[in-house]
């Protein structure tokens, strides 16, 4: 029988591990989800439904807008032609003045300049935003400014050349002279530049374009707007602003009674004025102050009220991140025998300046979308084209929801892609532990 | 105070600077363009095709002179300014004459120091409401809700007209032409008042412009025109009599299509002096003789510029009105070519 006991304890015990049973159909998969998310209480049902129906409501507004929208019509009326009464937007306005949004009254025969300009920009600032890209690249970035200029502006490659020259005779003024003193170099150094700038550059590039002409066709400042001028503005004010707010910072903290007035007066000045009084200023008021007769470019003019006006802000984002150190940082820097200046540039600045980033980028994106207030003062940038020429001609007139949704998305897309770099630079720098 | 006066000081002294120096013609001429000042966008009379090209009532003045000057319509760089800082553009130097929907008054012609050389468009002030509102007449809008720009000559015209017919009205401030069609469409007022060519152009953009009526009134006198500097007469004559040849075109009924073959001769003596073919009256102006031919070649009469811009046929659709010849009803007058 022993076979049989065998066989029936082989009936009873189980040799082989029950595969496991699927988890009850209420605690797992989209139902679980949705009851652990969105229905797990009364108030919570009511209010998913009420966000569910909003939902629907907001796109049963905006999908048909957009997918019905009409692309090819050659005005308002023909697009409520082509429509019939149905909702849909009349997109035709971007696909027919794409080119005037963007590029403003640029010839058209020289868009790729300023294409060519944007694509250098990317180029230039790869090096500086990502730090294992090799380190020669910067040699292009430093380069960048006046090929930019060259390209945009047009003119003679002279100009920008000798520009550059002033700038490079200024830092040899800077290496001579940075043994005594930093700062002392510094200022010299500058000093150089501006002169070399002011006296010899322009002789000097006509001199020589005279020989060999290197020209592109020259664009005057009134034909560059739309997309592209905000870009300019807002590069180049970030940019220009970054060094002066950390100057202007560092000034502020400084023990020198003279160098510490004049940033605070500066900095609370400006943060005590609206940007666009300074704008005004830079567009009618300068005129009355400069001798007759002096012409001096407005776009020039407002990059440097958009750059002081940032540098302030930024000055203070920095000061909150140097008041965040702790003193024994600066302490740990006088001991170890080092000067302010070289205290400062290893030990006390980047820190400073990791704790300020959010703050910085946040100054950044703002002083971006504020670029848009030139168009108060007769500047044809992306809204002030949609305002003025855009919206004013017989055709279009009456298109505002396409035009400034276009407007939006431009900007949408530069400054999100800026907020989710300064992310990943946070994630990059997080030396700290956790 | 001192700083003030001393800002008032340099600003006079600007003005001096540029008067003295001032022979307009001639910096033309060596620039090879108008600086031409056009307003930044007002349908109908200054906007951009796609192209880029400024096209508009407006600015066929400044298309006109340039024809007048170097027989070139597109001679001109235009200067898109703002409400706020035209006169100072002007006076400043930056442009030669500004072409853009200014009113003539008393205190921009003598304490600006500003010269108008004529009126190209006789304008008023309207209202506007919806058709399903059943007024027929402005004096019926007591208690209205009225859309108006704040800080405006419309505003202190709307309260004098109410206040003459005893009748009240509840003001709701709006900042720009959109944001009164946006407003208006949305019901936040009854009416909407401003110019009457921008009434028309605001009307003509609406989706049912039929359920909207432009009411009869007219309550303010809007002459609007050219301007100079003061200070050069002998470029406000040219400004002014390129205004005149439109005018005049039109009335003695000389189009772009027939100047070639009037310009040959005729039998009237006034076509013939105004076209140049007898008397020397372009070179009085220090113009060329044909300058006139050249102006109607390049822009057309005035008829025509109104047409093409404003008129009846364009969606705009504004009637003649007061900007009819004088010998059909209108305001249009020009002083005689002799």
């Amino acid at each position: 029988m022993s076979d049989t006991q065998t066989n029936s304890s082989v009936a009873f015990v189980q040799t082989e591990q029950i595969p496991a049973s699927p988890p009850p159909a209420s605690e797992v998969g989209i139902i679980n989800w949705l009851r652990s998310n969105l229905f797990y209480s009364i108030p919570s049902s009511v209010m998913t439904l009420l966000a569910i129906a909003f939902i629907y409501w907001l796109s049963s507004i905006i999908l048909p807008w957009v997918f019905n929208g009409v692309w090819d019509a050659s005005s308002i009326r023909d697009c409520r032609d082509q429509l019939q009464g149905a909702t849909g937007g009349c997109f035709a306005v971007i696909s027919e003045r794409w080119p005037q949004l963007i590029f403003g009254n640029y010839p058209a025969d020289e868009y790729w300049r300023a294409v060519l300009a944007l694509i250098g920009l990317f180029v230039a600032l790869a090096p500086v935003l990502f730090f294992n890209l090799p380190r020669k690249m910067l040699w292009f970035t430093g380069l960048f400014p006046f090929i930019a200029y060259w390209l945009i502006w047009g003119g003679s490659l002279w100009v920008s050349i000798f520009a550059l020259v002033g700038v490079v005779a200024g830092f040899f003024v800077f290496r001579a002279l940075s043994e005594r003193s930093f700062f002392g170099a510094i200022v010299a150094g500058l000093f150089a530049t501006l002169l070399f700038w002011i006296f010899l550059t322009p002789t000097l590039a006509n001199a020589l374009s005279a020989v060999i002409p290197l020209t592109l066709v020259s664009v005057e400042s009134r034909f560059i707007g739309g997309f592209m001028i905000n870009f300019i503005l807002g590069t180049s004010g970030i940019a220009l602003s970054l060094p002066l707010g950390i100057a202007l910072a560092l000034g502020r903290q400084s023990n020198l009674p003279i160098i510490k007035g004049i940033c605070v007066v500066f900095i609370e000045f400006i943060r005590g004025v609206p940007l666009i009084t300074l704008l005004f200023v830079a567009s009618v008021m300068l005129a009355y102050f400069l001798p007759p007769g002096t012409t001096f470019d407005l776009v020039l003019r407002v990059i440097i009220m958009v750059t002081l006006f940032a540098a302030a802000y930024i000055a203070e984002a920095i000061r909150g991140g140097l008041a965040a150190l702790s003193r024994g940082q600066y302490e740990a820097a006088d001991s170890l025998g080092l000067d302010y200046w070289q205290s400062m540039r290893l030990i006390i600045l980047p820190q400073a300046l990791k704790i300020s980033i959010p703050s910085i980028v946040n100054i950044a994106i703002g002083l971006f979308k504020d670029t848009t207030l030139v168009s108060i003062i007769s500047m044809f940038d992306v809204l002030g084209m949609i305002q003025g020429p855009i919206l004013s001609s017989t055709e279009w007139f009456g298109v505002y929801w396409e035009l400034l949704a276009f407007a939006g998305l431009l900007f949408f897309v530069f400054c999100y892609g800026i907020s989710q770099y300064s992310q990943w630079l946070e994630r990059q720098l997080n030396t700290g532990h956790r | 105070m001192r700083k003030s006066v001393f800002l008032g000081a340099l600003t006079v002294a600007g003005i001096m600077a540029t008067a003295a120096t001032a022979d307009t013609l001639q910096e033309v001429r060596d620039r090879g363009a108008v600086n031409c000042g056009i307003s930044t966008g007002l349908v109908g009379f200054a906007s951009q095709d796609a192209n880029g090209e400024w096209q508009g009532f407006d600015v066929a003045i400044c298309r006109a002179v340039a024809a007048a000057v170097f027989g070139d319509q597109n001679a001109v760089n235009y200067n898109p300014v703002t409400n706020q800082v035209r006169f100072e553009v002007l006076n400043s130097g930056e442009i030669d004459l500004l072409a853009r929907n200014t009113t003539w008054t008393f205190s921009r012609d003598v304490d600006l120091r500003l010269e108008f050389t004529g009126i190209n468009y006789y304008d008023g002030q309207g209202f506007m409401v919806p058709r399903a509102l059943g007024v027929s007449s402005a004096t019926e809008l007591d208690g209205a809700r009225v859309c108006i720009q704040k800080g405006t000559t419309t505003e202190l015209n709307l309260a004098d007209f109410f206040r003459a017919n005893n009748i009240s009205f509840e003001p709701v401030p709006i900042a720009t032409a959109s944001e009164a069609q946006q407003q208006y469409l949305a019901e936040a007022c009854d009416v909407y008042t401003t110019d009457a060519s921008g009434l028309a152009a605001t009307r003509a953009a609406f989706e049912n412009p039929g359920d909207h009526v432009v009411l009869p009134e007219i309550i303010s006198k809007e002459p609007l025109g050219p301007l100079v500097r003061h200070g050069d007469n002998e470029w406000g004559d040219i400004v002014r009599w390129s205004l005149n040849t439109l005018i005049a075109a039109e009335e003695l009924g000389v189009t772009s299509a027939n100047v070639d073959e009037l310009a040959a001769g005729t039998d009237n003596p006034e076509i013939n002096r105004l076209l140049g073919t007898e008397g020397n009256l372009g070179e009085m102006l220090g113009l060329s003789a044909d300058f006139a031919a050249n102006i109607i070649r390049a822009v057309g009469n005035y008829g025509e510029v109104f047409e093409t811009h404003i008129g009846e046929n364009t969606p705009i659709g504004l009637a003649r009105g007061l900007n009819a010849q004088w010998t059909e009803g209108g305001l249009l007058y020009s002083p005689p070519f002799r």
